[in-house]
């Protein structure tokens, strides 16, 4: 398949269990290498890069949203926000990160372990974590699919609110049609290839 | 049928999810290593306990002034144990017109048991070795005897009703002991010889001894049956009772083994605390699971219990198996070294494992009961397990405050130390049972260190190579002086010269002895048999004054003595005690004013008894003395002999070489076993440590998701296990410290503190848990990220 995701865009890839998706974003995200082929991300050929150039481009230009959240249990909220912005050795984590905290609603909560949290408590914290960097790329993998109906609307929200103001790229994999239905456009796939 | 099916199943899953991999994986590191040091110290263990049998040719005598009942013999060989009488008697032997007194020694075949006679063709020669015995009509006078009778190979001499011709010279047997219980030259005849002879009449004074070889649990069947068949004037002997010096060394070597064995179960119980804990966690969610469908509590329990058995016995057959071949080419590693050969492995070990893996997955604290079964010595046993107890409580309490302390420090670190850190933080429960799991096995592992170390380096000084090889008995008073003189002319190297007396003790605290009953064998003898009695000034080196004081010069002719640590034992007797002597028809009070720990194996003139000077002076006595003393050619010391015609003359160079044999075989032991213990203990840490992989994986798979690189993951991982392992080493190495200067009085020795040890203990561990650390999760650093997908 040949595709290409511009800068600023949202892209939602939606599909049956076994397309392919997750396998999809895993390679535009650089989490694993292609056998054939090629992918660009952010002007850089991936597989010509080792694992840690890989990591080095992960933390200078993308960031992440899992269905199971994910976050590192031994480490506050705040910590777990602040992680990106430390490892790609910039400024004042604290301090952007307790911003951040504060806009998705859980700046009284930021010494919290995530096993403190509720689940939409954690996917927030996510979401922050996510985008504190101001990546190029969000990638989303189900960020609502663990999580009640409000608390998935109030995540979805706060999604696409975060990615309108830091205008970044979005790439989404779902299976809420609703969901996928905000994106600037929706990529379906099938047997593992582009329907 | 339905419990076994679903436990079976379910065993499966698991098996299947890999979960139990890890745990049948570490358990069998255990139970290889525990069976791996317990068949080494059985093996090893019992070539020492035969080796040290050869200075009374058997594992065990039996003796009595009365002719043994044959049941006894029966006995014996019905539980397996080889078997040999050996008769002694005081007799006169002729040759021509000369005649001499001298001990007959009847043995039947098979005598010696344990080591070998060595013979010559001319006295005081050298010898070779020999598994041949006189036969009938054959006589083998020792060098002393044939030296006083002047008789060469091919002589014949008169005993009793018999002629027997001399058909080789008795260099040295195994049991000539150090006793000096035998003042009388040696002739040595076959056992069949002896009723021909008839010397055995009524009221002569033989001694008859049946000698016992064979394997541990016969010996301790025998043991049982001797007890339940107890005749008066019977009595058991063993080699602690033959020498001292042997005894001294087999049992020191002995406990060792046992803390060696200790170790290795204790190193394998925290292993599998530390790996059962998740399993065990997660066991638990199935076992809440199943509840909810229904299933009752026994049938819920004897599900768990089933599966743990299950696996218990899998990590049992496997580690046994690598167990038993690890020591098999240990052993053939040190073949070189062991010289002799060593009796086949046992089952205990396989049995003392699968124990071990029972108790520990069924009730995590068995541990205690099972150090208690597998080991003879319990009481050393306890105390040790109430130490590490302690130990284990310390370790607690220190890691838990000092991870709160770098809980406090971590928000100044930098990421990479901040998220090591943060990981031990909250992970306190999981950090602290490892800190205490690696400062247990750091502690035991360095106690062993510190006690391996002083006990080789107490056994190497204390039998000098120049040990003295001579001891010169009953010299006249008035030969003294020019006695010491010949034999420095001859180049000897004398050690002191001691008066002695015989004596008897007839009262204890005003009662008479027949009033008082012993039940050991050794205290009797003490109580019945005329004791060596000496006075002296001067303590020598060989001394240690354990209770009371030594006496000063003020305290001269006072009616005090000073008595060996195991008289005072075996008769009961403390400090303060009177004791009244008779010595030579004249009865003397005194009270006991020290108690003594006597360096047998100095080789230097040792008495059980010493009074202070000014008391004995007045009664006839002789003196002793013991030499290094290289004879230039064998006729030196015949001449010497001639000279002296009133000295005796004993060569302890065979017992040296004896008590050097154990001491050489020991000190292979402890050190072969400590490495093996070594080398167990680091792998059983290993394993301890895989147990936390999962989480570790599930988080460095975060951390990479989120950009971080290799170095950094690594520097995490470090520094997680190197503030464990700095805890658990400071921790670990002071409480060994302390445990070394404890245990080191049970090992009878002197401990001392060595900081450059401690450091190596503290670093070590560091080291240690660092590197176990990195290479058990190394793995994990290049762990896909892609897998947090899903």
């Amino acid at each position: 398949m040949t595709l290409a995701i511009e800068r600023r865009e949202t892209v939602a890839i939606v599909g049956p269990s076994g397309a392919g998706k997750s396998t999809l974003l895993a390679l535009l995200a650089g989490l694993d290498v292609p056998t054939a082929g090629e992918v660009w991300l952010a002007g850089q050929p991936l597989s010509r890069l080792d694992e840690d150039g890989r990591a080095a481009l992960r933390a200078a230009h993308v960031g992440f949203v899992f269905q199971s959240f994910h976050l590192v249990p031994s480490l506050t909220a705040l910590e777990n926000v602040m992680l990106p912005l430390e490892l790609a050795r910039r400024g004042d984590a604290r301090g952007a990160a307790a911003a951040l905290l504060e806009r998705v609603g859980l700046g009284a909560r930021a010494g919290h372990y995530p096993r403190q949290l509720s689940g939409g408590e954690q996917q927030r914290v996510a979401l922050a974590r996510a985008v504190v960097g101001r990546p190029a790329v969000v990638f989303a993998d189900e960020p609502t699919g663990n999580l009640d109906a409000a608390s998935g609307e109030r995540i979805a929200q706060l999604l696409f609110e975060l990615n309108a103001s830091a205008a970044t790229t979005l790439v989404l994999v779902t299976h809420d049609r609703e969901l996928a239905a905000r994106c600037g456009r929706v990529l379906a796939m099938d047997g593992g290839r582009l329907a | 049928m339905r419990l076994l099916m679903l436990a079976s199943r379910s065993l499966l899953r698991e098996w299947r999810s890999g979960e139990l991999a890890v745990l049948l994986a570490s358990l069998t590191v255990a139970v290889a290593a525990l069976a791996g040091v317990g068949f080494l110290v059985d093996r090893i263990g019992r070539a020492v306990t035969a080796q040290a049998g050869e200075v009374l040719a058997a594992d065990l005598r039996l003796e009595s002034d009365e002719p043994l009942a044959a049941d006894a013999e029966q006995a014996a060989r019905d539980g397996g144990l080889a078997t040999s009488r050996l008769t002694t008697l005081l007799s006169v032997v002729f040759h021509g017109d000369a005649s001499q007194l001298a001990n007959v020694r009847a043995a039947s075949a098979g005598y010696p048991l344990r080591g070998m006679l060595t013979t010559a063709a001319e006295p005081f020669g050298a010898g070779t070795p020999t598994r041949a015995l006189p036969g009938r009509g054959e006589a083998w006078p020792d060098s002393r005897l044939a030296a006083a009778l002047g008789v060469r190979v091919g002589d014949r001499l008169g005993v009793g009703a018999l002629t027997l011709q001399v058909t080789r010279i008795l260099i040295a047997r195994p049991d000539q002991g150090s006793a000096f219980v035998e003042f009388a030259p040696a002739l040595l005849i076959d056992d069949a010889d002896l009723a021909a002879s008839q010397l055995l009449q009524p009221g002569s004074r033989a001694r008859f001894a049946l000698l016992l070889a064979g394997e541990a649990p016969a010996l301790q069947r025998f043991r049982a049956w001797q007890a339940a068949h107890a005749r008066p004037g019977v009595r058991l002997a063993d080699v602690a009772d033959a020498s001292p010096q042997i005894g001294d060394a087999a049992v020191r070597a002995a406990r060792f083994l046992a803390l060696a064995s200790l170790v290795a179960v204790l190193l394998t119980a925290v292993a599998v605390a530390m790996s059962a804990r998740s399993y065990v966690q997660r066991h638990l969610d199935g076992v809440a699971l199943l509840k909810t469908l229904g299933a009752s509590r026994a049938f819920v329990l004897a599900h768990s219990v089933l599966q743990l058995l299950a696996l218990a016995v899998a990590a049992t057959v496997i580690g046994s198996v690598i167990g038993w071949l690890t020591q098999r080419w240990l052993l053939a590693a040190l073949a070189g070294l062991l010289r002799t050969d060593l009796p086949p492995a046992g089952w205990a070990p396989v049995f003392a494992g699968l124990a071990v893996a029972v108790a520990m997955l069924a009730a995590r604290l068995a541990i205690a009961l099972v150090a208690r079964g597998t080991l003879g010595e319990w009481r050393l046993s306890l105390q040790f397990l109430a130490g590490l107890g302690a130990a284990a409580a310390l370790l607690a309490a220190g890691g838990y405050g000092l991870l709160r302390l770098a809980r406090r420090w971590r928000a100044a670190a930098p990421t990479g130390w901040r998220y090591g850190l943060a990981s031990l933080g909250r992970r306190r429960a999981e950090s602290v049972a490892q800190v205490v799991a690696f400062g247990l096995g750091v502690l035991l592992l360095a106690l062993l260190a510190i006690l391996r170390g002083e006990l080789l380096r107490d056994w190497r000084t204390r039998l000098p190579a120049d040990a003295p090889n001579y001891f010169f008995l009953n010299i006249p008073v008035a030969e003294r002086d020019a006695f010491r003189a010949r034999l420095q002319s001859e180049g000897a190297r004398v050690e002191r010269l001691l008066p002695m007396v015989r004596g008897r003790l007839v009262a204890i605290n005003g009662r008479p002895m027949s009033a008082l009953h012993f039940d050991s064998p050794r205290a009797s003898n003490f109580a019945e048999r005329e004791q060596n009695l000496t006075w002296a000034q001067e303590l020598g080196d060989d001394n240690r004054v354990i209770a009371g004081r030594w006496w000063s010069a003020a305290d001269t002719g006072r009616p005090l003595v000073s008595v060996a640590e195991e008289f005072a034992e075996a008769l009961g007797l403390r400090l303060g005690d009177t004791l009244r002597f008779d010595v030579a028809g004249e009865s003397i009070e005194v009270r006991i004013a020290s108690l003594r720990k006597v360096r047998w194996d100095s080789f230097r003139p040792n008495f059980f008894l010493v009074f202070p000077p000014g008391l004995l002076e007045g009664t006839a006595g002789t003196y002793l003395t013991s030499a290094r003393f290289e004879p230039r050619s064998p006729g030196a010391l015949a001449a010497l002999v001639r000279a002296y015609p009133s000295v005796s003359v004993f060569n302890v160079s065979d017992l040296l070489a004896q008590v050097r044999a154990v001491i050489g075989k020991a000190a292979v032991a402890v050190q072969s076993v400590f490495v093996f213990t070594l080398c167990a203990g680091l792998t059983v840490l290993l394993a301890a440590v895989q147990a936390s992989r999962e989480e570790r994986r599930y988080e460095m798979a975060i951390l990479r998701v989120l950009g971080a690189r290799r170095r950094l993951l690594l520097r995490n991982l470090l520094t997680e296990f190197a503030v464990i392992g700095l805890l658990a080493g400071v921790l670990a190495a002071s409480g060994a410290a302390l445990g070394g200067a404890l245990l080191a009085r049970t090992l009878e020795l002197r401990y001392h503190f060595e900081p450059g040890l401690w450091l190596l203990g503290v670093a070590g561990a560091v080291a240690l848990v660092a590197a176990g650390g990195w290479a058990a999760t190394r793995s994990v650093l290049s762990s896909p990220p892609s897998r947090l997908l899903r």
